[in-house]
């Protein structure tokens, strides 16, 4: 089983971008389209994630040998609530702001499915360092997919980026219009189906494929 | 009996999550609601002309801070009120001065409406349109010019508007009637 599963490296570099949680697997959509507007949102919730993961992969892979088949599915949830209620609490204590800003999505994070199939995919079947590295990737790779995001929906939205200025609005005396739709829910589905355009594109351009893409 | 052999991961796992909460909850708990405090306590001078700190009192039933002046007189008082929005439940600040006959300011202390429609109701210019109205009658929030006991409604978010005028208007009602028994403690 060990020499058929890729390396902790491997995994690392898969998630990034061969297998990115958002653009190749379409996993945890639901965050991609609802804390995209504000690039720091996308931020603190990929910060989030980040912590779930790489917590929970390291957990599952630990407890790998006493799983048993047909119980797996409510320990990792088990313990992806548990870590994600921990996330919660400590944005609460610590990132006031953010916590009330992000509202019920940092709870949502339990059912967010990209944690649940790295558990099944990588962890339950690898050990720690594999699991580590799968999840570290994993998070970047959301971790950037949410920061594509969230810039377009901010510079075109709001004029700005991460609060900074990008564009100066009409009501603070610039030139720009705000695009409000690109805070707005339709926004979302449009940027994201043109990043996620972009990328095929891009890698359709990079790895010439021999077959049918 | 098999199935709990076979479950004993889940229930050992159960215990450890539970006292790694419960000790996450006792850790922070004290953080957060000081967090919440201080965001009220700092928006008290905003919302009662004149006063500089606020101090959380007892009323049955209400959430309640006085707004204190710098030789401790009542100026005002600030009320903690609820409601359902469009979203999700929106809690605001209301200051009235200290007869309650008046609206000094509104602050949205939390909300989930509508990012760039209905999350307006935050915003300065709309929460203004309060200050000064009388609270002898009801608020009402219109599409119209307002006038009198109206006020302006978010362009495209009537729902959080209205629901925000009924917070308001419960609110202020149920305060005067304890106001009374309050002035005289």
């Amino acid at each position: 089983m060990a020499d058929s599963q890729p390396t902790a490296a491997e995994r690392f570099v898969n998630g990034i971008l061969p297998e990115n949680p958002i653009f190749r697997q379409i996993l945890g959509t639901c965050p991609t389209l609802a804390v995209t507007n504000g690039v720091k949102a996308a931020l603190t919730m990929a910060g989030a994630v980040a912590f779930v993961l790489v917590c929970s992969n390291l957990l599952v892979s630990l407890i790998r040998p006493l799983l048993k088949p047909h119980l797996r599915i409510l320990v990792f949830t088990l313990t992806i609530a548990a870590f994600v209620t921990i996330a919660d609490r400590l944005l609460a204590a610590y990132m006031y702001d953010m916590s009330k800003q992000l509202g019920p999505y940092i709870p949502l994070i339990i059912v967010n499915c990209i944690i649940i199939a790295r558990c099944e995919i990588c962890a339950s079947k690898q050990g720690p360092l594999p699991a580590l590295g799968d999840a570290l990737g994993q998070s970047l790779g959301f971790l950037l997919a949410l920061t594509a995001m969230a810039s377009v929906r901010e510079i075109l939205g709001a004029g700005t980026w991460l609060g900074l200025t990008v564009l100066a609005t009409k009501e603070n005396g610039g030139w720009f219009d705000p695009w409000s739709i690109m805070l707005l829910p339709p926004g979302a589905f449009l940027v994201f189906g043109l990043l996620m355009g972009a990328v095929n594109w891009y890698s359709a351009r990079a790895s010439k494929p021999v077959g049918p893409a | 009996m098999k199935y709990l052999l076979d479950a004993w991961l889940v229930i050992v796992l159960g215990i450890f999550f539970g006292g790694t909460l419960a000790f996450v909850h006792t850790t922070l708990d004290a953080r957060i609601k000081k967090n919440q405090l201080d965001e009220t306590l700092s928006q008290i001078p905003s919302l009662v002309p004149g006063a500089c700190r606020g101090e959380k009192v007892e009323v049955p039933g209400l959430t309640v801070f006085k707004g204190l002046r710098e030789d401790g007189a009542t100026s005002g008082w600030v009320i903690q009120a609820r409601g359902q929005g469009f979203a999700d439940t929106i809690q605001v600040l209301i200051g009235v001065d200290a007869k309650a006959d008046a609206i000094t300011g509104l602050y949205v202390l939390e909300q989930k409406e509508t990012p760039g429609l209905g999350d307006n109701i935050t915003k300065e210019t709309w929460r203004e349109q309060f200050k000064g109205k009388g609270t002898a009658e009801p608020l009402s929030a219109v599409v119209a010019a307002p006038s009198g006991h109206q006020v302006k409604a978010v362009t495209g978010a009537t729902i959080s508007s209205v629901s925000v005028c009924g917070i308001v208007n419960a609110a202020v009602a149920k305060f005067r009637e304890r106001l009374a028994e309050l002035e005289k403690r």
